[in-house]
């Protein structure tokens, strides 16, 4: 039989997040315990609780993305005056200033990529829940766009722990980093997570069982 | 007899598939989601210790040496990437110059370093101690390895200082462009499936 159109769940095997090696799921043993018994990594059907899991971070990191917009990025102090920045403003700063490279892989960045995370992560999980049997392909293809991209959202902030190493007392300015640079590096390692604890298998699970 | 196939199931749709060998430096994928099942790396575990290697050295250059510096009016401000983190902490920013510390140096060094603990005695025959638990941990810590992101933020930080002072780049910065370079030719080099399998378990 070459063409097997059967998961490993159905046959009752649990697939090495690590290692690829497939073990039999056995009812008896408590579904926590179960280890792989060639590298040692936890195994499960599916990932554990993911659904409740992903949400609670999404809502996390939607919560976190509005500081992280309205709280000023930078502080910069310049003879004597202080002016602070929020992630938009300095948008907006390098658009007025003709810097468009700079402004577009910012806003990309930093605010267009940890929104549209959000909102995929959310349509995906809101579709897995209504069991949806629309495109699962695509809707895979989509959450490893969305798991590869994320990363670089951080951008920002390691330019801004450049700049700040670079501009201190005795230059023209001087930069410091505002509060909204924590809360947008927790969005971006948050949105991470989500990505981590959600398992697209789900997607493929509500076609199962409407092949029934 | 005939010697049966392993399967293999889709970490994305947990399709399963039987394992047959593909040509070389080619790729299995998932015949319903698309994923990536495995590929075939010829010469993997040689070319990824070498590239190992060679980003340790690198890494340690790149981190010894400053990367940028800003010049005003006779006055030189050099970086490395450990200064950046310092001043962070200074100003009460101490998570996120952890988060910065340990995304941009101490994750890349684990890697770096722990993938030639692993590969070094398995090219001699020897089975490296805790060997599972220390892969699996790579594995993980490559994860949070942003080193390419972080070259990116450089650009980003050259552009924005260009129009107030005279930024110089430092031997770091070509050294660091180069380290990117190995350190993804590290993880893509390297078949897990050839590390896995020298622990002997397969599959029934
Ligand atoms: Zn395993
Ligand atoms: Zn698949």
């Amino acid at each position: 039989m070459n063409n097997l159109s059967l998961t490993a769940a159905k046959a009752a095997l649990m697939n090495c997040p690590r290692c690829d090696l497939l073990s039999k799921y056995k009812h008896s043993q408590p579904i926590k315990h179960a280890v792989c018994p060639r590298c040692g990594a936890a195994v499960h059907l599916r990932k554990p609780n993911s659904i409740n899991r992903t949400w609670a971070l999404i809502i996390a990191a939607a919560i976190f993305y509005i500081p992280a917009n309205i709280f000023p990025i930078t502080f910069v102090t310049s003879l004597g005056k202080v002016q602070s920045d929020t992630i938009i403003s300095g948008v907006i700063y390098f658009i007025n200033t003709g810097m468009w490279p700079i402004a577009l892989v910012i806003f990309t960045a930093s605010i267009v990529v940890p929104l549209l995370k959000l909102l995929v992560l959310s349509f995906l999980l809101v579709s897995i829940q209504r069991k949806s049997s629309w495109r699962p392909g695509d809707r895979t293809h989509l959450f490893r766009i969305t798991e590869a991209v994320g990363r670089w959202s951080m951008v920002d902030i390691y330019a801004l722990t450049i700049v700040v190493a670079l501009l201190k007392l005795g230059f023209f300015a001087t930069v410091e980093a505002g509060p909204a640079a924590v809360y947008f590096a927790a969005v971006v390692v948050i949105t991470m997570l989500a990505a981590k604890v959600f398992d697209p298998r789900l997607t493929w699970d509500a076609m199962e069982s409407e092949n029934e | 007899m005939v010697k049966t196939m392993p399967l293999i199931a889709c970490h994305e749709c947990d399709l399963l598939h039987r394992a047959r060998p593909v040509p070389e430096e080619s790729i299995a994928k998932c015949r319903r989601c698309g994923a990536v099942l495995y590929r075939h790396k010829r010469n993997s575990l040689d070319i990824t210790l070498a590239m190992a290697i060679a980003g340790l050295i690198l890494f340690i250059i790149c981190n010894t040496h400053p990367f940028l510096a800003l010049k005003q009016e006779g006055l030189i401000q050099e970086t490395t990437i450990i200064t950046g983190v310092k001043e962070l902490y200074n100003q009460g920013m101490h998570a996120l110059a952890l988060l910065v510390l340990i995304t941009s140096v101490v994750a890349p060094l684990i890697h770096l370093a722990g993938m030639v603990y692993v590969l070094l005695p398995l090219k001699l025959n020897r089975m490296p101690w805790k060997m599972p638990a220390t892969f699996r941990f790579l594995q993980t810590i490559q994860q949070w390895t942003l080193m390419e992101v972080f070259m990116l933020g450089i650009l980003v930080s050259m552009v924005k200082l260009s129009k107030t002072a005279t930024v110089v780049p430092g031997i770091a910065l070509y050294c660091f462009l180069v380290l990117i370079f190995v350190m993804a030719g590290t993880t893509a080099s390297l078949d897990p499936r050839i590390i896995w399998e020298k622990l002997g378990h397969t599959h029934e």
